[in-house]
């Protein structure tokens, strides 16, 4: 009879270890979140809780400045929705990689963590993601992104700017990380981040794509058209060993 | 400003609209796709995706944009050599902050 427990340490703990990076690079970026609730006249458990029901840094900073702005609560979901649909396909992803029988309660919560950080950790991951390994991966990040909220609320000062700038840094370090290695073996996946690299200079940088594309719909299009050409064009490394297998 | 129970409905609209596009894909699509090109797309996208957040955000990431350059270089040549993700971020962290310092120095 298989033992039937709620959590796999074993898993729990893998996940625990792979998101200490994140955790760091939460706190930062929540402190200076903190930070600009604070200016924009939102209390501290307000900050603290929106950065607990939330856990998206750029959809944060919109939403603080559509509630300084008063925005139409409808104007707030439309620009939540852009801003944060790229999760959707993140999530979307993420549905090929769980693990065999994942249920509903699982995924509930799998999702609710589903932020670019721990996917792009969990992307990295070549085991299937049970529920454990990604309970380990989110709940430290969680309590990191909410704590730094508050402390940068409150405490704003005790961090010197030169160690928040330092600490900006952090989770692009990350990204770089997941992309580069698996670039350097297998070159269209290079190709594959240098387009999506080009097109977002591209969308970032000429008035015509920058004044109209707003930066949540920009990583939209750069995902898909890189993403596509990719599916179009060039088979995944493992295609590629099944292929080797197969001959 | 709004007032605090205003916010709390911002708050309100805000997460539920972030979990409900996070949890919909995840709940609806339980089968495993065969589609040789749905699964290449599906295998791109993180790199898509963080490679578009990353350029030119990044850039803007610290105080000023020389530190960010040399940041970014730094972490671009450990991931080159494949270093471990722990060690990519941190030595980027250091390198903001020593060119920083350097340019507080040079004043």
């Amino acid at each position: 009879m298989p033992q039937k427990h709620l959590i796999n340490f074993k898993e729990f703990k893998a996940g625990a270890l792979l998101s200490l990076p994140i955790c760091a690079g939460y706190f930062a970026v929540s402190f200076a979140l903190g930070i600009t609730a604070k200016d924009a006249g939102i209390n501290a458990p307000l900050a603290a809780l929106m950065s607990f029901t939330n856990l998206a840094s750029a959809g944060q900073f919109a939403g603080i400045t559509l509630i300084m702005a008063e925005a139409s609560f409808f104007e707030t979901f439309l620009t939540i929705l852009v801003i944060n649909m790229r999760y959707g396909l993140m999530s979307l992803t993420l549905t090929q990689k769980l693990a065999k029988g994942t249920g509903t309660i699982k995924r509930l919560l799998i999702a609710y963590g589903n932020t670019d950080e721990i996917f792009g950790v969990s992307s990295t991951r070549s085991e299937p993601l049970t529920g454990s390994f990604m309970a380990g991966l989110e709940i430290f990040p969680i309590l990191s992104w909410t704590a730094g909220t508050f402390i940068g609320s409150v405490a704003g000062n005790i961090l010197s700017e030169r160690i928040l700038s330092a600490l900006g840094i952090a989770l692009f370090g990350m990204f770089v990380s997941i992309v580069v290695p698996p670039a350097t073996k297998h070159r269209p996946t290079a190709i594959v981040a240098l387009i999506s690299m080009g097109l977002s200079l591209l969308m970032y940088f000429v008035p015509v794509f920058s004044e109209n594309i707003s930066s949540g719909f920009r990583v939209i299009i750069c995902t898909l058209t890189a993403a596509f050409v990719g599916a179009l064009f060039f088979p995944t490394p493992e295609e590629k060993k099944e292929a080797d297998q197969n001959a | 400003m709004p007032e605090n129970k205003n916010i709390m409905i911002y708050l309100l609209i805000m997460a539920l609209t972030t979990y409900a596009i996070r949890a919909i894909p995840l709940v609806l699509l339980r089968r495993e796709i065969k589609n040789i090109y749905v699964k290449r797309f599906l295998y791109y996208v993180p790199f898509a995706c963080l490679t578009a957040m990353t350029v030119p955000s990044v850039f803007f990431s610290t105080a000023n944009i020389l530190s960010a350059v040399i940041g970014f270089a730094v972490a671009m040549v450990l991931g080159l050599f494949r270093a471990n993700l722990p060690l990519t971020a941190t030595l980027a962290c250091v390198a903001v902050y020593v060119t920083d310092r350097i340019m507080d120095l040079a004043g």
